[in-house]
């Protein structure tokens, strides 16, 4: 305990010096934990989704369609108590390079099967009313400052021509991870608008999704669909919604490695800055050093004065970094929030980080003790410096 | 030598200086109301017992610490009319500074450090190629040129800090205590060479110290005690 | 610059471990730095390189990709017969109408899935994209189930090795070819006959067209005559410019995130810096003291440090540029969020991001050397001489 004492004494020593250290940590502890919440933020859809949920997609991909008339063949399967379905429509307002999620979704089973979207009673009224209508998730609406019954322009993409829809009201998240960004219209004015224009393109969805009755039947479940469907011109591939959403996840599999080799390089600089710090104290105080060990402490004595200290330092930085990375991670989720619906730190991001700085502590000590330990008291005394 | 016209001439006028240090609200008067003056070419010993303020004398001398009343005029110049920037180049031309430690500079040679007072001339580097042989010359170092300091004696780095401090070949060369930190040959060879600077070279010279011998040396020698000269 | 230089680099390598620590820090973000503009540079380099600059590209009128196009046949009449088209050694026009789908193959690595761009060429194709060039195989038979392969795409997954087969829309197709693209985007593609893949997706018509102009300071004209033309509802670019727009989401992506980061980051290398130079400073108390004397004034001595906290971040970034330019060794793949493909492409170095991430560290060097170098010059002189 007295050794603690002194070990915080002599980080007070300079002052400047360990505050410094202290604030360079803190800053390199917030930064990795604000890229551990980005990575997060990634996979926050595939969080979100639900276990009971089934996705059968065109097994050649996504971008192919499926026939409107698998739904009834689906619900056939035994185990599969619902099933919706929803098409990407890919349109853009006003502005191509301002992306957002928009899709063509059935009116009718939707929402029951997402829960966790909620939409008021009022709203979902005036979603099966009105043929154009659309359901849009709280920040989008925000984005582009809609409100419910406006008149709204999508340009279409892959469906050309300009959209009119009128917005039918305004959905909510339940969790803090679902995702309030995007924009639901109904599939079946999709349907016969292209009916209309381009009948090849009509009668066809993107993806089917099921309620089943048991997350443990899902093997079986998504075995049956897709055999019910093999050699057919449209083979499906069906996977629990967490696979389908880690498969999106997947595609940007380089960049979250690159931010995960980031925030490892991130604890390098904490150990260099620690390290050097720790250097230079250990290189002013050897003679010290020797004098205690002239007073008869032992070497263990030193290791501990110098350890504590090191760790004293880190973790000051550490607590003072994850203190950080709150309202930093806010305004930096807030500035990117079209990039990242959703964007929350977890507590095991932070402990990580607390460990990592505890980690380096220790490391940045052994320096300076395999120093302070070998040095013989003679060339101790004699060294100024 | 001097470019400043007759002998006679004097270089340090003091009158009525007196400095005191302040601790708090506390003053601890150091200097008390001296007057003398030094003419050129003058050798003198300031002598006396520890903390009886003779490098705070050199030190105001030299334009590094300023008088809290009095004046010094050294070189034809009044120190206090001259801002803190002016005094600088006004040292850098007048006065060279001999310190008890040498005060060299580690990570430079020999040549390096006596070249570096010449940096803030408008001189050549072929010039001062010139200035700083002939100055490691005089002090008989020409063979030590490129070694660093730690690699030379403890009475070779002082030799090198008086290259250092004639090199410019300045007004008034100071010294404080420049051999207290050396055994005695070494002492007696740098006590040698200050006198050879003075009678050889015609500098004007005050040395700080206890040795006797550095006394013995001087033309003139001065006792400072508890605040006054004597 | 009154104290010389040798003065300050002399005192850091006096320092070898401080020194070395906080040179490894600053290197350590600008390595970051420059990594991250490299990479937005390469998937950049990669798409500009795809097009040409003497061919138009022909999609649907705001499809923005291929992928979402796709042009009728009496569309592809009127196209092809544009007279500033060039024509081929068989007096043919120059014109390429492909089919341009994605399909899931699974990466040789990690087994995971990613979208592979399938392209149905035709004759014309390899006229058109002259870059392409077979460097295994052959070429695939006209009316056969075979493909050829990019060398990308060959090196990533599963079966697109030559020999190899590729399972889609109910067949086996084998892969009789690989064939290389100046590292453009081309090689991360898989191409067969457009008449096959036209049969085998049950699809009526092509997605785009890809034209040879005889004279591309004619591209204006064409495009739009095209584009006015009430028969067709097309968009039409320059091929260098409709592949470099597809870069735009992905560079700018990995830029603002990149360097967001790395400003965060250099935050640490900043105080790392800041925390060497105060040392150095203190250390050498006595010998600021003793400059003065000499009469070396408070600014020279502030820019001397300066200068030292230059060098050592200089020297930082050195280490993080030499060490990012090894990067470019190296070829990554990604998905490219435009074209919703996978897209393999290098770290790419350009004298602005060398410049760049230089700069960076001198400001690391300027805005951690500040304080310190203020501190020294504002030392009383008698205080500095006194310290040990
Ligand atoms: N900066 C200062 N602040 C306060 N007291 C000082 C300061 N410098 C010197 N003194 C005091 O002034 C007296 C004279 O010091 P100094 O000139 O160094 O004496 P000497 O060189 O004769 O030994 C001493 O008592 C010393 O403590
Ligand atoms: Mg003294």
């Amino acid at each position: 305990m007295k050794i603690l004492k002194l070990a915080i004494k002599n980080a007070g020593r300079h002052k400047l010096r360990t505050g410094l250290t202290i604030v360079g940590l803190a800053v390199a502890v917030m930064a990795f934990g604000l890229i551990r919440t980005v990575i997060d933020a990634w996979y926050a859809g595939a969080e979100a989704s639900a276990p009971d949920r089934l996705v059968s997609r065109n097994a050649v991909n996504i971008i192919f369609p499926l026939p409107l008339s698998y739904k009834e063949q689906i619900l056939k399967v035994p185990g599969v108590e619902k099933v919706s379905y929803a098409h990407w429509f890919g349109a853009y307002y006003t502005d191509p390079k301002q992306f957002f999620a928009n899709f063509a979704v059935d009116h009718h089973t939707y929402f029951d099967l997402f829960p966790e979207v909620i939409v008021d009673s009022q709203t979902l009224a005036n979603f099966r009313s009105q043929r154009n209508a659309a359901v849009v998730g709280q920040i989008l609406a925000d984005r582009f400052g809609w409100k419910p019954g406006d008149q709204v322009r999508l340009i279409g993409t892959i469906y050309p021509g300009d959209w009119d829809l009128v917005i039918a009201g305004i959905y909510h998240g339940r969790d803090k991870t679902t995702d309030e960004s995007a924009l639901m219209l109904r599939w079946d004015y999709l349907d016969e608008t292209l009916r209309a224009t381009v009948p090849v393109r009509a009668g066809y969805v993107g993806w089917y999704i099921s309620k089943i009755s048991s997350p443990a039947e899902a093997v079986r479940i998504s075995a049956a669909i897709d055999s019910m469907f093999k050699n057919s011109l449209a083979e499906t591939l069906t996977q629990t919604e967490k696979q389908f959403q880690l498969s999106f996840i997947a595609m940007s599999g380089t960049i979250i490695t690159a931010l995960r080799i980031i925030s490892y390089l991130i604890i390098g600089i904490l150990l260099l800055v620690l390290t050097n710090t720790m250097g230079m104290s250990a290189r002013e105080r050897i003679s010290e050093y020797a004098v205690m060990k002239t007073l008869g402490f032992k070497p263990f004595h030193l290791v501990q004065l110098i350890a504590d200290e090191s760790l004293f330092i880190s973790l000051s930085g550490g607590i003072l970094g994850i203190l950080l990375t709150f309202p930093m991670a806010s305004g930096f989720g807030e500035a990117m929030k079209y990039y990242f619906p959703v964007f929350e730190t977890k507590p095991q991001d932070l402990l990580v980080a607390g460990i990592f700085a505890l980690c380096v502590g220790i490391l940045a000590s052994m320096f300076p003790i395999l120093k302070a330990t070998r040095v013989s008291i003679v060339d101790g005394l004699r060294s100024i410096g | 030598m001097s470019i400043y016209g007759e002998r006679s001439r004097t270089i340090v006028e003091i009158e009525a200086l007196s400095k005191s240090y302040f601790r708090d609200s506390l003053e601890i008067p150091v200097l008390r109301n001296l007057n003398f003056s030094l003419p050129e070419g003058e050798f003198v010993a300031l002598m006396g017992p520890s903390g009886s303020g003779k490098t705070t004398l050199l030190n105001l001398i030299a334009g590094i610490d300023r008088p809290t009343k009095g004046k010094v005029k050294v070189a034809g110049t009044d120190l206090a009319q001259l801002s803190e920037g002016e005094l600088a180049k006004w040292r850098a031309r007048h006065i060279g500074f001999i310190f008890q430690f040498y005060n060299l500079i580690p990570v430079l040679t020999a040549y390096e450090n006596v070249e570096l007072p010449l940096l803030l001339t408008s001189l050549s580097k072929s010039e001062r190629k010139e200035h700083v042989e002939t100055a490691l010359g005089i002090v008989g170092l020409s063979d030590r040129m490129h070694h660093y300091p730690r690699q030379l004696s403890g009475g070779q780095e002082q030799r090198v800090a008086i290259a250092r401090a004639i090199a410019t070949d300045p007004t008034l060369i100071l010294a404080d205590e420049p051999t207290g930190d050396l055994d005695k040959k070494s002492a007696e060879e740098i006590l040698e060479l200050l006198s050879r600077l003075n009678s050889e070279f015609k500098k004007t010279i005050v040395v700080v110290t206890h040795d006797p011998r550095a006394a013995e040396k001087a033309h003139t020698k001065k006792h400072l005690d508890k605040g006054e000269l004597s | 610059m009154k104290i010389p230089i040798y003065y300050n680099y002399r005192n850091l390598l006096a320092r070898k471990l401080t020194t070395g620590l906080t040179v490894l820090g600053i290197g350590l973000v600008v390595f970051v730095f420059s990594g991250v503009l490299m990479l937005a540079y390469g998937i950049k380099k990669t798409l500009v390189a795809t097009g040409s600059e003497d061919n138009a590209t022909v999609i649907r009128k705001a499809s923005l990709t291929e992928m979402m196009s796709y042009i009728t046949r009496d569309q592809v009449s009127i196209i092809e017969s544009q007279p500033e088209i060039a024509r081929g050694p068989d007096g043919k026009p120059l014109v390429a109408g492909e089919l341009y789908v994605l399909i899931s193959l699974n990466k040789i690595k990690n087994g995971d899935a990613a979208n592979v761009v399938l392209r149905g060429v035709g004759p014309a194709s390899m006229l058109v994209h002259s870059g392409v060039k077979l460097i295994e195989g052959r070429m695939f038979t006209e009316g056969l189930p075979e493909l050829i392969v990019g060398k990308s795409t060959a090196q990533g997954f599963q079966g697109a090795q030559l020999g190899g087969s590729i399972r889609f829309a109910k067949q086996n197709w084998r892969v009789v070819g690989i064939f290389e693209a100046g590292k453009s985007a081309f090689e991360s593609e898989v191409w067969g006959d457009v008449n096959q893949m036209l049969a085998a997706f049950n699809r009526p018509v092509v997605s785009s067209m890809t034209l040879k102009l005889a004279d591309p300071s004619k591209f204006t004209a064409l495009k739009e005559r095209l584009e006015k033309d009430p028969r067709l509802s097309v968009d039409v670019k320059r091929e260098k410019e409709y592949y470099a727009d597809q870069s735009y989401a992905m560079t700018s992506f990995i830029k603002i995130l990149g360097v967001v980061i790395s400003v965060i980051f250099s935050f640490g290398a900043v105080i790392g810096a800041m925390i060497t130079m105060y040392a150095n400073i203190a250390n050498r108390a006595k010998e600021i003291g003793t400059l003065r004397v000499l009469g070396f004034k408070r600014r020279n001595i502030l820019s001397s440090f300066l200068v030292e906290s230059i060098l050592l971040s200089l020297a930082g970034g050195v280490v993080g540029v030499v060490f990012a330019s090894f990067l470019s060794m190296k070829t990554i793949s990604t998905t490219n969020w435009d074209t919703f493909s996978e897209l393999a492409f290098g770290f790419a170095v350009t004298p602005e991001i060398v410049a760049y991430s230089l700069i960076f560290a001198v400001v690391m060097g300027v805005v951690g050397g500040f304080l310190p170098a203020v501190r020294a010059a504002r030392m009383n002189i008698l205080t500095a001489l006194r310290a040990e």
